[in-house]
């Protein structure tokens, strides 16, 4: 199950068997999991259930204590970082936003993985950096010191850094924290629209379920250290998943415009 | 091959280009007047005609032995200072990480005051030992004790704040070290090895020159090719490494090159204090950039030591060494900035 069956393409990310750790405390002992191309993908679980953890395994920005992360079929240990970051793009939880930098500057950092010695800034940087500025409705913005930005913003602006890098896999970690509930979506639906316009397959961490629901393919949800369902929206997100990943007792009621499942949360369930 | 970062990764920044050309025209200048201006009573218009036309053999001496090689290790000490302080700097993303604080200026003083003190006390070594035997302490214990900072904050990969905390510790460590060799020294190497501790320009000659000269050549550029890495390593760890930065490499690199410029420069002039962390956070200020760019805090550097050397020996009526300048202006420059951060600290 871990190997692509041959003649079909390999999927996006594939983890196998892998065992992730911090020190002793031992977070996942055996996992299997792929991510098939152009889909998104929605990690959900409890705090500390170890979804950003899984997430940053795919990011290698964990290194597994055993097991391995494949990237189109191809390990990441071995691959320069370089080479895996015009792959693969990543936002972590917490970026450092710089002092005395412009959103255009910032943004243009994404364009890292594509200049080396003999390859300098070049009219398609300045072109790539546009577009994921224009698709971030940052265009505006552009010369605004990036700390001078709202929190709705500069969210958005860190999109514009990952968009700009230009990967056809892009994992999010908690994109949305922080952020009131109209910016929530409009990072998702800037996070849909990228999936959709560019076939990028996306991976996320969320923890509000219903937005979660509503806008990704396949939602995975995890519980010590276990995928304990994985599938549709409709299929993971039952009483019976929510009480034993979240501990929660809730009914699951179909939102009246989307028809996406929403999550009424009742009682902490004993 | 492997691909180097070396174009920043933007646009270009116009603001910047005008600071760096002032600086390096500032220095120039500086440079200038640092070898017109002397004790000497050799008249400018006498120094003029001695360096285009050339003069009798006492003031080809002046110019040539005395003042050249003054302001060529001025200027270079200056630089490698400034550089290696905007990398430390840059690459920990902390204004006080300077190569001070993690070590390397304290292990290459206690070298060199280990070399007056135990070797110098035999007269008859005692020239051999202060132009060669000092220099060459103090780069190997410097270098030597980089190396230690960081096997010791090691763990799976070098955390910058536990490199600056472990850097503070080993510090004070050779700081009391050297401390206790002076204690139990003879006063006359007590003095001469004080003296050194001070930072100054004033043995200079050529043959401290050199050295300065190819270290700082040989560095600029391969400091030079982690201007990409230093540029998104400001968005943290993670996301550089999501960027394509291998960030342990580039911290080795870095951090290795600071310590060899800084290594170098100490051992020409002494510790020269308050140069490495204040040069690049004025670049920085001046050039408004979102870390201390590594050129204009090279020149700012030499800016800095050429301008504190001319100062001490030209304009005040007395001889002053350059290292106590620069401390003079360096402390209340970094209580300054403490003092702003706080209120910005605040008012946010």
């Amino acid at each position: 199950m871990s190997t692509p069956s041959s003649g079909t393409a390999a999927p996006a990310l594939e983890a196998e068997q892998l065992r992730l750790a911090y020190g002793d405390h031992v977070v996942f002992s055996d996992l299997d999991l792929e991510i098939a191309r152009g889909s998104v993908t929605t990690l959900i679980g409890a705090n500390g259930s170890g979804k950003s953890t899984l997430l940053k395994a795919f990011g290698r920005l964990l290194a597994p204590a055993s097991g391995r992360v494949r990237l189109y079929g191809s390990p990441l240990r071995g691959q320069s970082a370089r080479q895996i970051a015009r792959q693969m793009a990543i936002l972590p939880q917490k970026p450092l936003t710089p002092q005395a930098t412009r959103v255009r500057e910032l943004v243009s950092r994404g364009r890292h993985p594509h200049q080396s010695l003999l390859r300098t800034w070049r009219q398609s940087d300045t072109l790539a950096v546009n577009e994921a500025l224009g698709v971030t409705g940052l265009s505006d913005l552009a010369e605004r010191d990036a700390a001078s930005l709202s929190g709705g913003q500069l969210q958005r602006a860190w999109i514009a850094v990952v968009l700009a890098q230009e990967a056809p896999v892009l994992l999010l970690d908690e994109p949305t924290s922080f952020l009131d509930l109209s910016h929530q979506l409009e990072v998702l639906r800037i996070v849909r629209r990228i999936n959709r316009e560019r076939g990028t397959t996306i991976t996320m961490v969320l923890h509000d379920l219903s937005l979660a629901a509503r806008f990704s393919d396949r939602l995975v949800a995890v519980h010590d250290g276990r995928v304990v369902a994985d599938g549709d929206p409709w299929s993971v997100l039952t009483p019976r998943v929510l009480r034993s990943a979240f501990a929660l007792d809730a009914s699951v009621v179909a939102d009246p415009q989307t028809s996406t499942p929403l999550v009424v949360p009742h009682e902490l369930s004993s | 091959m492997k691909p180097l970062a070396v174009a920043p990764a933007g646009p270009p920044r116009p603001r910047l280009l005008a600071v760096t050309a002032l600086a390096a025209a500032t220095t120039l200048v500086l440079a200038v007047a640092g070898i017109v201006a002397g004790s000497s009573g050799l008249s400018v218009p006498d120094t003029v005609r001695t360096v285009f036309v050339g003069g009798d053999a006492s003031e080809s001496f002046i110019v040539f032995q005395l003042r050249l090689p003054r302001v060529c290790a001025a200027v270079l000490v200056g630089a490698s200072l400034g550089m290696a302080g905007a990398l430390t700097q840059s690459f920990s993303r902390n204004p006080l990480a300077t190569p001070d604080i993690i070590g390397v200026t304290a292990g290459a003083s206690a070298g060199a005051v280990f070399a007056i003190v135990a070797v110098g006390g035999t007269y008859a070594v005692s020239a051999g030992v202060l132009s060669l035997g000092v220099p060459v302490m103090a780069t190997v214990s410097g270098l030597a004790t980089a190396a230690l900072v960081y096997s010791l904050s090691w763990s799976g990969g070098v955390d910058s704040y536990r490199l600056i905390l472990i850097g503070i510790g080993a510090s004070a460590t050779l700081t009391g070290l050297t401390s206790y060799l002076l204690v139990r020294a003879e006063l006359s190497l007590a003095q001469a090895a004080t003296q050194w501790l001070v930072g100054s320009l004033s043995g200079v000659s050529w043959l401290s020159v050199w050295p300065t000269l190819v270290t700082f050549v040989v560095l600029t550029p391969i400091a030079l090719t982690q201007t990409g890495s230093l540029d998104v390593v400001q968005l943290g760890d993670e996301v550089a490494t999501g960027l394509g930065v291998d960030v342990q490499r580039h911290r080795l690199v870095v951090l290795a090159s600071a310590a060899v410029l800084t290594s170098v420069a100490v051992s020409a002039s002494g510790p020269i204090g308050f140069v490495a962390f204040v040069a690049p956070q004025v670049a920085r200020r001046l050039g408004r950039t979102s870390r201390p760019p590594l050129i204009a805090s090279a020149l700012l550097g030499a800016i800095t030591v050429c301008g504190a050397d001319v100062l001490g020996r030209a304009v005040l009526p007395w001889t002053v060494p350059v290292g106590i300048i620069t401390a003079l202006v360096g402390a209340p420059y970094l209580i300054w900035l403490l003092a702003r951060g706080n209120a910005w600290e605040r008012t946010s």
